[in-house]
């Protein structure tokens, strides 16, 4: 390259050809940074600098700067019961997709052949009706006079007698809803897998099980991790779900979240309630990828 | 092009960039800073448009003015544009006063327009509005029609004498049932007492509304106390008895309008509702003032500060309290309609809602129900989260 030829021979002229190269590419990352900048790093310091307010003395819903650690003590001594319900109820509705999830993605991309792109259709297709209202369909599919809630109650399955408005309607609304999140990457990951593979290991003794804990299961854990974390992560902060399926009962963090800025206009204590819910996230998150060992998504 | 003409060029650009950025982070900050920030009132001076620019900014609970089911249009708000020639822009966007105030409040507080003219809003947080400087003071003069308020709306302690804000429609906050359901299993056709609704046979069929100052004064009524003045005790008592009937699964859940649904398909028995929305709801759903004495709130029409046409809005707000008008409104919304003379107009709108008790309500009525007591910013932040950790939150 030309540039590669100094030419400039005074001192303060031209910078060395490598450091002009290097400023090509602040330049080429410098939408994203100011992107981040802008709507990810701003935001973070506000609402870090929000968490941390103090009341202005007799007029309530008014804060004004200050560095009041308390209010983290106070979010979280109040509304740890509805926390532990989050992680309980995104968990459990995670562990649900996952099942649910593993063996159609597994059918849509070994067996489905020319119905393949029709059945991925189907998958996302719910998604073009709005979340808000998928959730209020599952009102009337879990009344109490439905078939579902009739069946339960016949086989004697139902503490309350009911499953509208109880945290099993929780659960099953959040495992429907983040669903396609779950299948999806499944299926990327499965698809990828060369059937070679599989038939190898038909070909060295090995049985269907076998195979599949040895060879397809392996290889599709990036699809796993990937999709637990697009299932748990949204799971966690929901609060449509609780309160259109939940009872007084069901309450989750996006709930007290909720509450907290809009009812009681605490913003100091709903902004704290924030910043643990994602630190929290942050860190199960970390660990689980260390443990699950994929760090190519990453 | 010589290496160091192009390096002078690319740095300016980096720099006018980064010049950008920063001002962007500033502003960014400051509008961070001015949402919390206290602020005395609001700090600019309203210029009415109102004679130059014919339009007209209002928004307003769904649900709440007459409808033409075929056009979809307003009936009453066109005849309004056609005789005024003012252009209305009718929003139905207030669907719970705090929301609506945590959207609005910060243009509010740094004293700016919010592009609204008139907003309707509920008693406690049209007096929160008054007493912040967020409304502004009518002009009677302009609503020479607003001499037709009853008597029973026109001295609140919120606004003595009415002075910035007039009612759109009232309502009770009372005792609802669907029919069918509550005959199979309680065997009676109406309910008149709070405590029926605390019956085991009822046991998670029963919803209560997460308005405060309904579900709370209800309830206080009911244990004989004065829900327009109640002391601390009191108050503790009705707190206990929502918190036992929460704990022990009776109440199923705690919601704004959405017991409507619940209680068409059956699953929610019997509520403590909005009379309007049960009357809506039609001939399968009874609904009754308990014995002990239901809610009475009013939604009240005012003017934000700095509203660009406040004019136009006092001759809406005039053109409504025509007896005419507020008849046809009171026809379609079944709400209580605060407009004297509205009950004879009524005759020639639809004459067999003119002896509707809950559109035109008795005497006795009106004093079997009660106005939630005013309460200071402290008492209320206090009293909800009260409310709200028996319920749950």
């Amino acid at each position: 390259m030309a540039h590669a030829i100094p030419t400039v021979v005074s001192g303060s002229a031209a910078p060395p050809p490598a450091q002009r190269r290097s400023r090509t590419g602040y330049i080429l990352l410098f939408p994203g940074i100011a992107w981040l900048l802008v709507f990810f790093a701003i935001p973070l310091v506000t609402l870090f600098a929000t968490s941390l307010q103090v009341p202005v003395p007799g007029k309530p819903g008014y804060f004004e700067p200050g560095l009041q650690f308390s209010n983290y003590a106070t979010a979280m001594s109040e509304y740890w019961p509805q926390f532990v319900r989050s992680l309980v109820y995104a968990g459990i509705a995670t562990a649900l997709a996952l099942v649910i999830a593993y063996p159609l993605a597994y059918f849509i991309a070994m067996k489905a052949g020319a119905w393949r792109s029709f059945l991925l259709v189907l998958v996302v297709a719910p998604m073009f009706a709005s979340f808000l209202l998928r959730t209020y369909a599952w009102k009337t599919i879990l009344a109490d006079d439905g078939w579902i809630t009739s069946t339960l109650n016949s086989l004697h399955l139902l503490p309350d007698h009911r499953v509208l408005n109880t945290g099993i309607a929780v659960v099953a609304g959040l495992t429907y809803n983040f669903l396609p999140f779950m299948i999806l990457p499944l299926y990327a990951s499965l698809s990828k897998i060369d059937p070679r593979l599989i038939e190898a290991g038909g070909d060295l003794y090995a049985s269907p099980i076998w195979t599949f804990a040895k060879v397809t299961w392996p290889l599709s854990l990036p699809g796993v991790v990937a999709g637990t974390l697009l299932t748990f992560i949204p799971a966690t902060g929901d609060y449509i779900n609780a309160q259109l399926l939940g009872s007084t009962k069901d309450h989750m963090i996006g709930n007290a979240i909720q509450i907290n800025f809009i009812q009681f206009r605490d913003y100091p204590v709903a902004s704290a309630l924030s910043f643990v819910l994602m630190a929290a996230i942050l860190i199960l998150v970390f660990s689980y990828i260390r443990k699950s060992g994929t760090e190519e998504i990453v | 092009m010589t290496g160091t003409h192009d390096r002078s060029g690319r740095s300016l650009s980096r720099r006018t960039v980064l010049q950008a950025t920063g001002v962007l982070g500033v502003g960014l900050a400051a509008s961070a800073c001015g949402a919390v920030a206290p602020q005395g009132g609001p700090a600019g001076i309203a210029i009415d448009m109102s004679d130059t620019d014919k339009s007209l900014n209002w928004s307003n609970w769904p649900l709440y003015l007459d409808v033409n089911e075929e056009t979809k249009n307003y009936p009453t708000l066109s005849a309004f544009e056609k005789q005024s020639g003012i252009t209305v822009a009718y929003t139905e966007d207030v669907n719970d006063n705090n929301e609506f105030f945590a959207k609005v409040r910060t243009q509010l507080e740094q004293g700016q327009d919010i592009g609204r003219d008139l907003v309707v809003l509920t008693d406690w947080m049209a007096a929160l509005w008054i007493q912040d400087g967020f409304a502004q003071k009518l002009d009677k003069a302009n609503i020479p029609n607003a001499v037709n308020l009853l008597p029973k709306w026109q001295d609140v302690n919120f606004d003595p004498g009415r002075e910035y804000s007039l009612p759109w429609q009232s309502g009770f906050g009372l005792l609802g049932w669907n029919k069918a359901k509550l005959k199979d299993t309680l065997g009676v056709s109406v309910l008149n007492s709070v405590d029926q609704l605390w019956d085991p046979k009822l046991k998670g069929r029963v919803t209560v509304l997460s308005e405060m100052r309904d579900t709370m004064g209800i309830l206080i009524a009911a244990q004989g106390d004065d829900p327009s003045n109640f002391t601390e005790d009191q108050w503790n008592k009705a707190i206990a008895t929502l918190t036992q009937q929460v704990d022990n699964g009776q109440i199923r859940q705690v919601t704004g309008n959405d017991y409507a649904g619940a209680l068409e398909s059956g699953d929610v028995i019997a509520v403590i509702g909005w009379s309007g929305d049960m009357i809506q709801l039609g001939e399968d759903f009874g609904i009754a003032l308990p014995e002990s004495g239901g809610s009475l709130w009013t939604d009240n029409m005012e003017i934000p500060a700095l509203a660009a046409h406040k004019k136009n809005a006092e001759l809406v707000m005039n053109y409504y309290y025509e007896p005419a008008v507020a008849a046809q409104v009171a026809a379609y919304v079944q709400y209580i309609c605060p407009v004297a003379g509205a009950q004879e107009a009524m005759a020639s709108v639809d004459p067999a809602l003119q002896e509707n008790p809950w559109i035109f309500p008795t005497p006795e009525m009106l004093t079997n129900s009660y106005v939630f007591m005013t309460l200071s910013s402290e008492q209320d932040v206090k009293y909800q989260r009260s409310f709200q950790k028996a319920i749950g939150n």
